[in-house]
């Protein structure tokens, strides 16, 4: 298999992380609708570690993407 | 008209100068850290020239990035956090978010697409934390990687993972803003690649450029939303490592 054959499987491969980000980044957000259905009110003031939380989840989603982008354009 | 989603990453001198062999010029890449600088320093000082108490327009605005940033490091770093890193705190949030707003626009250019930047004020922020904690913490700095309340065999494990992670902070920190800048752009530049390429394709190619188009109108939704985002957690994560330099004896 020739070098740009196996960047292309890779970077197809690399987006496979993607999947647990997803799963994560749900699971925060779902959390947070349960909990805010419970205790409506409590639930504005817990809305900045919310974004907080689901941009650390998110991060290592785009991590992922990063090396697919990587073996497709830099390397 | 390149439509290669790469191009819009490079670094083009605008006024070439050179120093002793090494090339100083003023690129297209200076242009825009200088503008991350200037900008909120001209909206901080527009803010704040018609001081009253009760606000008008433009001070409301000074007013709540100011307010926005003092309660997030309030939150984690205490008053004594306050009092020490407020000022890092609010530039390094207000030009994260000006240079990713100002990067959305077409041609310009993102200095926080580029590894150098992002690692950079990653680096900053680990070495004060580094710094200032032993300076404030003597040797008990080191407690942060003991946490108290384990039983203690527990300890042989958990310290070698706390030491690792310690050390880890700087690379996700960088790394996450550069990712989720460099992805969003990439992601923008080719989807809008998309319509001319449909646009050639004839009259039924023509009309079905329109999806594609709407899509880099989404795509522009979702870069805005990630560019305040980004600079919210990086600063976010700032406080909260600055808090485990000032309070590292209370873990």
């Amino acid at each position: 298999m020739d070098a740009e054959a196996a960047k292309y499987i890779g970077a197809g491969l690399a987006c496979l992380g993607m999947l647990g980000a997803a799963i994560g980044v749900g699971n925060i957000f779902g959390s947070f609708l349960e909990g805010a259905m419970r205790n409506p009110s409590a639930a504005q003031g817990q809305f900045g570690n919310l974004i907080f939380g689901f941009a650390v989840t998110e991060a290592l989603g785009i991590f992922s993407l990063l090396i697919a982008i990587l073996l497709l354009f830099v390397v | 008209m390149a439509s290669d989603p790469m191009h819009q990453f490079q670094i083009a001198p605008m006024i070439p100068m050179e120093l002793a062999g090494y090339d100083v010029s003023f690129t297209n890449a200076s242009l825009f850290l200088v503008l991350g600088a200037a900008l909120p320093a001209a909206f901080m000082l527009a803010s704040s020239a018609k001081a009253a108490l009760v606000p008008g327009r433009m001070q409301t605005l000074g007013e709540t990035a100011y307010g926005f940033v003092y309660n997030m490091l309030y939150s984690s770093a205490g008053s004594d956090g306050v009092k020490k890193f407020f000022p890092l705190v609010l530039s390094l949030f207000l030009f994260i978010f000006t240079v990713n707003m100002v990067g959305l626009f077409a041609y310009n250019f993102t200095p926080t697409s580029q590894i150098i930047v992002t690692a950079m004020m990653a680096l900053l922020v680990f070495f004060t934390v580094i710094i200032v904690g032993f300076a404030k913490n003597g040797l008990g700095f080191l407690k942060l990687f003991v946490p108290s309340g384990i039983p203690w065999p527990l300890y042989i494990i958990v310290t070698p993972i706390e030491i690792i992670s310690f050390f880890s902070r700087p690379l996700s920190h960088a790394v996450r803003l550069w990712a989720n800048i460099l992805a969003g752009h990439i992601l923008v530049k080719v989807f809008a690649g998309f319509v001319p390429m449909m646009m050639d394709a004839g009259p039924l190619g023509t009309v079905g450029a329109i999806l594609p188009f709407v899509m880099t109108v989404a795509l522009y939704a979702l870069e805005t939303l990630v560019a305040f985002l980004q600079a919210y957690v990086f600063t976010m994560l700032t406080c909260i490592y600055l808090n485990d330099a000032l309070h590292a004896a209370d873990h």
